[in-house]
């Protein structure tokens, strides 16, 4: 069966690449454009490091991407389990020899590049899922047997990025999961009620987390407790992204960032950047873009015939989604800081190597959409 | 496996939920959406004002001190460009090249190094180091010679204080030197103005006022990053200098007080009997304020705390002493005024031999062989003891120290322009019982008719209280700043119940100093145009016994710290008296050999200058 999709692959390949996206790969491209002039800023209008580097890595996981699109999603189903235990097994190997850096483990060193296995996580646990519930029958999704076994699926990565310790990604991934149990067909009640479980328990998990999240919690509560310290990002963020106004500042002109008052401004607050030079429209526009790549995500699933691919391509357009709500709440002051970055906009390998592999998924769902998984 | 109705109603209910899942992602997106819309369209101007408040910071300059004058418009505290040598660290490329090449160039000390390493330890790398402060023109040039060899060393021109007469005006202008912490918490102008390396006034009028001399800071605006390096300038904003304060001092006259107590310490005061207006006021030793504006030496320092003469101390203001012979106008004219006795009043002095003897206790004259019989004008001439112990005993120290009180004793003559002033001392029966719980007893109201005992004046109480007795009694507020804002509604206010009596006490002062026997007639100057009057006084810093009386011993035999205070007061001229003056000099022995004879000196020049002084308001009105 194998061979015979392969031998079917080289027979459309003409046929697949007038099947790709193209509304959603200009997107992309769009906002990879949008993410290097925005890179270029925050290096002070110079082509610096992190210009180059994102460049580099944009071009190389864009093309990526495309080759990924033109394998069957037939191959991806079947890698399903096996890239999960694999990114398993990073994930422990992390834990042991992981380069240690601002106080936590999390990358491993493969000469070429350091390696986040949690990012990549945040896209196989989807695909894991996506294969664990495309045979199951509907009134054994239910079962006592399989919520079990898919929390499992879900805690186990969840509690290895925990200790390393990385509480906002491992958030990010847990929520991948819940993503695709919801779309898989849990019933509606076990979500009410774990909700309600959490906001009761809110108070127990408090007083568990370390003193420096318990920290960012009381200072999203209040900024100005400690406006040098601990709410210095937050109170920043705000002041950059509200001096923008409804036009900006205008390109390279962000004195918030460009007088460095803005921390981590290539990574997670990169929108604080691009709304403080862009102002209110372009955050808008921004914003749209967004929209678009994830409508067209689930559109590919909503016209794919396979259920895995819809699974996927729904669970992975939700998840963007949400990342980049939690990334966009944290700046703007809705959300406590949790490290989240926005996707292909924050500077960062693994991150956009997990997501161009999602997009590449989501792209292969598309090229075969006719396709049906046995 | 999967039979096709079951896959259909897992299709169904993934579309169903994908569907409830897209209606809250448009609800969560317009969430975001209406937060950037509320923070950058509805709170704009406020996140605006704050990214401003984070970018530009104000930088405040030194501002430029305000002068003094002296009457005459000469500068007595005025500001000279100081050569300096500031370094900003960070953009020196071999810091320890440049600085090891300035030590050379300099030739500064190894301790004067280490203090400068030691503060550019303390400083951020681009902040200004302060290399040098106050370089002479030769070492200043020297530098610029070799600046192509200096990377980032810059010379600077600064304005700094500087006071051309040096020691002459010490006690009055008293100094500025670097503004301490202490100056910072107690007044809240220096506090705002503050800039690292200001100098504000210490002491003196240059502490009084300086609310009025402090100027305003120049203001540089600089747009800076978040670790508060400066990244352009935005604006400059020019300060104000600070006001320039007119005093009404006579530098000539200022000059010759300096002159005559040359080495000597104590104190002379000159006072405009009619406006009030000081024309000098010195009290010696004095010492070179301009040693303290960049810090003094701990040498210098040293020398000027441990002189036994005590230079800091400014005797004309702060200095407690006997007024002695003085007090006798005063006592004379309470006296008249309360009907005690008349002028004709005659006592017997009877000489050592016979001492007055009260309660078991006597009372010498100081004059071995006694005046005789004396009246009142007789006892002022001679400054007859004895005359003044009865006059005393009638009198009582009750109403004596009313009369001396309403004529400037006891109280501050400059209310609170001076922080040093002090207050004197005018006993009475109610204060000794007050402070001291033990009741007066009639031999101390003895010995304060002739100003010994309880009382202490000032030199510049005992100068107002002759400048009241020679404008015929009438009450007078000395001033030091030419412009005067304070209004007193009591200015000439008569402070005697009968001109005449002031008259009597003004002939006897004229006859102590013009005829034969008088204290100070050696020292009387003969020329109507300069003739003036005044009385000397000798006050005892320790009791006298009667071995020190059979010794009779010299002044210069006797340890210093034990001999007496020389003073005079003063009033001329006499026909038409327009200045008084008080001399004291510390342990200087009599009056009327050591205090009167610079009076003489004074009134020469106080009297020609008068004209001077005159036509110049007279210019000055016109030029108006």
């Amino acid at each position: 069966m194998y061979q015979h999709t392969r031998f079917n692959n080289r027979n459309n390949i003409f046929q697949k690449v007038g099947n790709l996206d193209y509304i959603l790969l200009s997107c992309l491209l769009l906002l990879g454009f949008i993410s290097l002039a925005t890179m270029y800023s925050t290096d002070g209008g110079e082509i610096l490091f992190h210009t180059k580097s994102h460049f580099t890595k944009f071009i190389i996981f864009f093309s990526m991407m495309i080759v990924i699109s033109f394998i069957n999603i037939k191959f991806w189903f079947s890698l399903g389990y096996l890239s999960y235990a694999i990114i398993l097994g990073m994930l422990i190997w992390t834990i042991n020899f992981g380069i240690t850096a601002s106080g936590s483990k999390r990358w491993i060193d493969l000469y070429f590049l350091n390696l986040q296995p949690s990012e990549l996580m945040k896209i196989f646990i989807i695909l894991c899922l996506a294969k664990y519930f495309h045979r199951m029958k509907t009134q054994h999704v239910n079962s006592f047997y399989t919520i079990s076994l898919s929390l499992i699926i879900i805690f186990v990565p969840m509690s290895l990025v925990i200790i390393q310790p990385d509480l906002g990604t491992s958030l990010l991934i847990a929520i991948s999961g819940v993503v695709v149990l919801w779309f898989a067909g849990l019933n509606h009640k076990y979500f009410f009620y774990s909700c309600l479980l959490s906001i009761i328990s809110l108070p127990i998990i408090i007083s568990f987390l370390k003193p420096y999240q318990k920290l960012r919690v009381l200072t999203f509560l209040n900024p100005d407790r400690d406006p040098l310290g601990a709410g210095y990002q937050i109170i920043q963020s705000k002041i950059a992204v509200g001096s923008g106004g409804i036009t900006g500042k205008g390109f390279l002109k962000g004195t918030q960032s460009y007088l460095e008052f803005l921390p981590e401004k290539h990574t997670d607050f990169i929108f604080t950047l691009f709304s403080e030079e862009f102002g209110f429209i372009g955050s808008v526009v921004l914003l749209l873009i967004y929209a678009v790549i994830i409508y067209r995500i689930i559109r590919i699933g909503a016209l794919s015939r396979s259920y895995f691919a819809k699974l996927f391509c729904y669970s992975f357009g939700t998840s963007i989604f949400i990342y980049i709500v939690i990334n966009m709440s944290m700046v703007l002051g809705l959300l406590p800081i949790v490290g989240s970055p926005l996707p292909i906009m924050s500077y960062g390998g693994s991150s956009m190597l997990a997501t161009m592999i999602g997009f590449g998924i989501v792209m292969s769902a598309k090229t075969h959409s006719q396709q049906s998984i046995a | 496996m999967i039979n096709i109705s079951d896959s259909a109603t897992k299709l169904n209910s993934l579309n169903r939920r994908m569907f409830i899942l897209a209606a809250a992602k448009v609800i969560i997106l317009g969430g975001i959406v209406s937060r950037l819309f509320f923070l950058q369209v509805k709170e704009n101007k406020k996140y605006l004002t704050l990214s401003d408040k984070n970018r530009i910071r104000e930088w405040k300059l030194p501002p430029i001190r305000g002068e003094f004058i002296d009457y005459f418009g000469n500068t007595i505290a005025g500001n000279f460009e100081a050569y300096q040598l500031h370094i900003i660290p960070e953009e020196v490329e071999e810091f320890r090249y440049v600085i090891y090449r300035i030590k050379e160039l300099l030739e500064l000390s190894e301790k004067q190094f280490k203090k400068i390493i030691k503060k550019k330890n303390e400083i951020k790398p681009w902040e200004t180091l302060i290399v040098a402060d106050n370089l002479s023109w030769e070492k200043f040039s020297k530098i610029n010679n070799h600046l192509y060899d200096l990377n980032g060393v810059k010379p600077v021109i600064s304005i700094s204080r500087d006071y051309p007469y040096k020691e002459n005006f010490t006690h009055v202008l008293g100094y500025v030197s670097q503004a301490n912490e202490n100056d910072l918490l107690t007044n809240e102008n220096i506090k705002e103005k503050f800039v690292p390396g200001l100098k504000v006034g210490k002491t003196g009028l240059e502490r009084s006022f300086e609310k009025r001399l402090i100027g305003s800071n120049s203001v540089e605006r600089y747009e800076v990053n978040a670790y508060g390096r400066r990244i352009s300038q935005l604006a400059f904003q020019k300060g104000n200098k600070g006001e320039t304060i007119r005093l009404t001092i006579d530098t000539k006259i200022q000059e010759l007080t300096n002159e005559l107590l040359k080495e000597k310490a104590g104190s002379i005061c000159v006072m405009d009997i009619y406006t009030g207006a000081i024309i000098s006021m010195h009290s010696s030793p004095s010492f070179d304020p301009n040693s303290f504006v960049f810090g003094i030496s701990q040498d210098e320092w040293q020398l000027i705390r441990n002189n036994p003469l005590k230079p800091l101390v400014n005797k004309s203001l702060s200095g407690n002493y006997s007024p002695g012979s003085t007090i006798k106008p005063i006592v004379a004219l309470s006296a008249l005024e309360n009907e005690i006795i008349s002028p004709d009043f005659t006592v017997q002095c009877k000489g050592h031999k016979n001492p007055l003897e009260l309660y078991g206790q006597t009372y010498h004259c100081w004059k071995k062989e006694g005046h005789g019989f004396v009246n009142l004008r007789e006892a002022m001439k001679q400054s007859c003891d004895t005359y003044f112990y009865e006059v005393a005993r009638r009198l009582g120290v009750d109403r004596l120290s009313v009369t001396a009180k309403e004529f400037g004793l006891g109280k501050k003559v400059f209310k609170d322009v001076f922080d040093n002033e002090k207050k004197g001392l005018i006993p009475n029966t109610e204060w000794k019982k007050n402070a001291l719980g033990r009741n007066w007893v009639l031999g101390e109201t003895i010995i304060t008719g002739i100003g010994q005992g309880f009382i202490q004046t000032t030199p510049i109480q005992l100068c107002l209280m002759t400048a009241q007795i020679a404008n015929g009694g009438y009450k007078i507020y000395p001033k030091i700043v030419a412009k005067d804002e304070n209004r007193y509604d009591d200015k000439f206010k008569p402070l005697y119940k009968k001109a005449r009596n002031i008259k009597i006490v003004q002939d006897a002062m004229f006859s102590s100093t013009n005829e034969v026997r008088g204290t100070s007639y050696r020292s009387r100057l003969n020329d109507p145009k300069y003739q003036f009057a005044g009385k000397t006084g000798t006050s005892q810093v320790k009791k006298i016994t009667e071995r020190d009386r059979e010794l009779d011993l010299k002044t210069f035999e006797i340890p210093y710290e034990e001999r007496d205070h020389a003073l005079y007061v003063a009033f001329g001229p006499y026909k038409n008296p327009r200045y008084a003056l008080s001399i004291i000099i510390e342990h200087g022995g009599s009056g009327g050999t050591v205090a009167a004879p610079l009076a003489k000196e004074l009134f020469k020049m106080i009297i020609d200058r008068h004209d001077i002084r005159k036509d110049y308001d007279n210019k000055k009105y016109l030029d108006i």
